[in-house]
């Protein structure tokens, strides 16, 4: 390479692969958690223009005025080679919120969706979305200490899943446990993944 | 009952700021959308004016020299995404970046090799 030289045409042909995988649950389930349990926590801040009805524009010479509220998500980076890295993006429960996951769930990989079996209708809305926009999840049972341990089909009747879709234990704090839960989520998209199809033509 | 207000006002919610100072007011930003993982790397081109450029586009040209994520940008540079977001459209506008696009944009259009090589990395981990 030449000194000074900036080759553009080795950086693009190395291509860096960015991959995202979402995290969704209620509040208070653990995701925080299992995002740093596994990966390399980050801070993100991502924004709303507050538009609350009522409120009266102020618009000053052309300048806009607008509050925004910024919100700190959950999102943490897990390189697995250099040009290969995972992002974990933590979608919060709250309705409010839901303006962030369409943009979240733009090709992503798949989700996991964090439940307690304490509050096991607070996944509800999740499994909706994912099911709806056809995107690959898995259910990871955060086991909470003194939650009763529910059997994974119990769980699976409670929320009226396809018995082909991983229901997994896990201990959000473990990193084995956390990367466990990653490894089903993969194994079931490689599992529903289509193959390919043959350019022969037969 | 909670106003409007109070309801959207709440710590959770974040204190209430006005990053957009930054942007000069713009809350969308031009050109094609990009993704929050898309790739963002420095062309190499001059600007003709760097005065036009703020600290904020300098620190995320900086960034960019080697292939950066959106996120991980918005991430180091500390700003909002929206912000960030309005800053690399600036850039790009320019012809000081190149935005690419993640390897998959719709659902399960990610490739079985990289979904294979995924769950090796994971497993090493």
């Amino acid at each position: 390479m030449a000194y000074g030289h900036y080759d553009a045409a080795g950086m693009a042909a190395r291509r860096h692969r960015a991959i995202k995988i979402l995290l969704a649950g209620g509040f208070g389930v653990g995701k925080t958690t299992l995002v740093g349990a596994v990966s390399e926590i980050k801070p993100l801040r991502t924004e709303e223009p507050l538009t609350a009805r009522g409120a009266r524009t102020d618009s000053i010479a052309g300048v806009e005025r607008k509050t925004t509220t910024t919100v700190a998500m959950d999102f943490g980076r897990i390189t697995l080679r250099e040009d290969l890295v995972l992002y974990l993006f933590g979608t919060p429960g709250q309705e409010r919120f839901w303006f962030m996951w369409d943009e979240l769930a733009l090709g992503a990989l798949g989700a996991i969706v964090l439940a307690d079996t304490r509050r096991l209708a607070d996944c509800f809305p999740a499994i909706d979305y994912f099911e709806r926009r056809d995107i690959p999840f898995i259910i990871a049972l955060n086991c909470f200490e003194g939650a009763r341990r529910y059997a994974a089909d119990d769980v699976r009747i409670a929320l009226d899943l396809d018995p082909d879709l991983p229901i997994v234990m896990c201990d959000a704090r473990s990193k084995e446990s956390a990367k466990e839960v990653l490894i089903t989520l993969v194994e079931h998209v490689l599992s529903v993944a289509d193959e390919p199809v043959s350019s022969s033509g037969i | 009952m909670p106003s409007n207000d109070e309801r959207w006002l709440d710590a959770e919610a974040g204190p209430v700021v006005r990053p957009y100072a930054l942007t000069r007011g713009r809350t969308r930003h031009a050109g094609e959308a990009f993704d929050l993982v898309a790739t963002v790397t420095t062309t190499g081109g001059r600007v003709a004016d760097p005065g036009a450029l703020a600290p904020e586009h300098i620190s995320v040209l900086q960034l960019a020299r080697v292939p950066t994520t959106v996120v991980d940008i918005a991430s180091d540079v500390d700003l909002p995404l929206g912000v960030v977001r309005i800053l690399l459209a600036d850039l790009r506008e320019l012809g000081l970046v190149a935005i690419r696009a993640p390897v998959a944009a719709k659902p399960r259009q990610i490739d079985r090799n990289t979904l294979r090589e995924v769950l090796h990395g994971l497993r090493a981990l």
